[in-house]
């Protein structure tokens, strides 16, 4: 049985956050809908500015004014997660799910020693005392591979190097086992060799603990390494999603395939790299139509005017691999130019 | 192939030796100097005449400040740089603004290097005021036939900082680099503050540029990726010190010293079939306070022995054109 055929551990059902500011409505997430089943690693790719860090924050409830989930469900264990009190909301977050960041650095109180930063989530969430929290903390800080843990346990944040910091926040974000993690760009401040010692270690301990994980991150490297399904994000929607190995071997979306085909690959030299002429669109004013239409090569090349005018769903194209876009899909008034490999 | 050849037979446009920048750590009362944070220690290298030159390597291993002290934007402690014959660091006044107006530099926050208070169009014209090159008009078309070769139009010289996008300012600050028409740019990192499909546009900009008028340039980078695809040598930086110096083809064949095969081996590759044996560094990088002694990557180094933490290895030429600093290759 593979983990698509089981019971979702997440469902986000049509999740809207916007973003009231002076300048007007920003539809940072605007109705995205996902699963992520029980020990499996979803990723979800995109620029900045795509809405895949507002996301990770709206699962959390940690969206601050201006911000607002405005609409949509998010189904852990079938309960809805807006609908939670503050209070059983508290009770959820680094329990049942929890979150590591960007910026270990600055995630991390600087007054507290680390020992005590990680007992005060085990008194909270598992009434533990001081003392066993403590203990517990040196063990857990054992298990991510901090040599000399007991020392560096009654150490401060700002003695600690990068990769360290972003160890002892895996350590903290894990200590209540909790049923999903989610990373937000957890190795993007890290240098390469310190990266690929923290993927090693959220590979390790997710296989251990059986934990779901939503990664996000911008480098379609780590995806590829780390993740089962993806998700591709623009301008707030998810414009593609399929299981890894197919996203890769048949990228749909034009802006998935632009995406991979401007990255220099390590090994593989090509005299030019591939472009997706102009920006990222501002999220107050949207074009009508497909967002990603002022920038596709693709829709000129088959001369396709319905993606300028009305918006395309994401909807199954192959099994398992969803795609929002035209070139794929019939419409009333155009034939979809492309076809789908299966299989 | 025969272009990376040609490289090697090409004349030497910079050469910089024995290059030293310590930075000196302050502490007490009386600011007394307490120790020395050993940014570059000891870097010799060339860049040829119309080559790009990359150099790669991590956090804190001194490439930024390499770049940095090869225009005096820092002091260098000790050492030479070599510019079209002339010694940099000895240089003063006009003659010293003169070599300047040779030698540019891209950043790489393309936030923080633009004067938010300043029409794009005059900091892009700003170097061509300083050099009193031609007339306010030709100056002004100089500026706006710049801003094309980037990519821009005339109408954006008018437009303030905060009104362009991170891809758009890295094209102004590439356009002021290009505004005197320099022979070398330095360009630090210039596209790790870009989104991918962004940053592949500044690529291919600056690969259009060096054909064009003939550009020199060493780019600074810590992404390997991005540096294989643009460099026809490579040279790896390892805590203040160059590690291994090469062309493109050869690093990538045949790397030579353990830390740039570790490094090469921790990149996370886009494509989920390739499974690979991968060589993960244990530790952190050491503080450039205290380096270690002997080679200093001897601690991480997965092949290393006794001679390792004893001595400094020299930085010699292996093969031929292929320059490494490591004991345990013949």
């Amino acid at each position: 049985m593979t983990k698509t055929d089981q019971k979702p551990l997440l469902e986000v059902r049509n999740l809207k956050t916007y973003f009231y500011t002076e300048d007007g409505v920003v539809s940072a997430v605007d109705g995205i809908s996902f699963e992520v089943y029980p020990g499996e690693v979803l990723g979800i790719v995109g620029e900045s500015g795509c809405g895949k860090s507002v996301t990770s924050l709206s699962i959390m409830r940690l969206i601050a004014p201006p911000g607002k989930i405005t609409e949509g469900e998010i189904l852990l264990d079938g309960k809805n997660l807006l609908s939670l009190s503050e209070d059983e909301m508290t009770k959820m977050r680094g329990n049942k799910i929890s979150m590591i960041f960007q910026q270990p650095q600055t995630a991390l109180n600087p007054v507290f020693k680390v020992d005590n930063q990680i007992a005060e989530v085990l008194n909270i969430h598992k009434s533990l005392g001081k003392e066993a929290g403590k203990k517990r903390a040196v063990e857990l800080l054992k298990m991510v591979g901090i040599p000399d843990a007991e020392r560096r346990a009654e150490a401060y944040p700002h003695e600690l190097s990068g990769g360290m910091a972003q160890r002892v926040m895996i350590a903290m974000a894990l200590a209540c086992v909790p049923e999903l993690l989610i990373a937000d760009e957890p190795t993007t401040a890290l240098d390469v060799t310190i990266q690929a010692q923290i993927l090693d270690l959220m590979r390790d301990l997710r296989t251990k603990m059986g934990t779901s994980v939503i990664l996000i991150t911008h480098d379609l490297g780590v995806v590829a390494e780390m993740a089962e399904r993806v998700a591709v994000m623009y301008a707030g929607e998810i414009v593609e999603q399929a299981e890894v190995n197919s996203l890769f071997e048949q990228p749909l979306h034009p802006y998935t395939q632009g995406l991979i085909g401007s990255i220099p690959i390590l090994g593989q030299i090509k005299e030019r790299l591939d472009v997706i002429p102009g920006s990222v669109p501002n999220l107050v004013n949207l074009p009508a139509g497909c967002r990603f239409a002022p920038r596709c090569t693709a829709r000129e090349k088959f001369g396709l005017k319905i993606c300028t005018e009305t918006k395309p769903e994401l909807t199954d194209s192959a099994p398992g691999h969803k795609v929002r876009c035209w070139l794929y899909q019939n419409s009333k008034d155009h034939q979809a130019p492309l076809k789908v490999k299966q299989g | 192939m025969s272009q990376t050849t040609e490289i090697h037979k090409a004349e030497d446009l910079v050469q910089v030796e024995h290059l030293v920048k310590y930075f000196p750590v302050r502490a007490g009362l009386m600011q007394r100097v307490v120790n020395w944070v050993k940014a570059v220690d000891d870097v010799s290298f060339t860049v040829k005449k119309g080559e790009t030159l990359g150099m790669v390597g991590e956090s804190g291993c001194g490439k930024t400040t390499i770049g940095r002290s090869m225009l005096r934007l820092v002091e260098p402690t000790s050492g030479s740089v070599q510019y079209d014959g002339r010694d940099v660091l000895k240089l003063r006044g006009n003659d010293l603004k003169d070599v300047r107006r040779h030698m540019q530099i891209i950043f790489q926050d393309p936030y923080a290097s633009l004067d938010p208070r300043v029409p794009i169009g005059e900091s892009v014209m700003e170097g061509l005021h300083i050099h009193k090159i031609g007339s306010p008009q030709e100056r002004y078309d100089l500026m706006i036939e710049t801003l094309k070769k980037v990519g821009l139009e005339d109408y954006h010289a008018r437009r303030y900082p905060h009104e362009f996008s991170g891809g758009q300012r890295q094209r102004i600050g590439i356009a002021r680099a290009l505004a005197l028409r320099p022979n070398f740019i330095i360009c630090d990192e210039p596209v790790s503050a870009l989104d991918v499909s962004i940053q592949s546009q500044v690529l291919n900009i600056l690969k259009d540029l060096q054909k064009e008028f003939g550009l020199t340039y060493l780019f600074i980078a810590h992404n390997l990726s991005v540096v294989e695809h643009i460099s026809d040598r490579v040279a790896v930086m390892y805590l203040g010190k160059m590690v291994e110096l090469t062309s493109r083809d050869d690093l990538f064949k045949n790397p030579l010293h353990p830390y740039t095969k570790a490094l090469m081996s921790a990149i996370p590759i886009p494509d989920p079939k390739l499974k690979r044996q991968r060589e993960v560094l244990k530790g952190d990088v050491p503080s450039p306070l205290n380096p270690p002694k002997g080679c200093r990557f001897h601690p991480r180094c997965p092949i290393a022995e006794k001679i390792c933490s004893e001595q400094e290895p020299e930085f010699r030429e292996a093969v031929s054109g292929h320059w490494v600093a490591c004991w345990m290759v013949k």
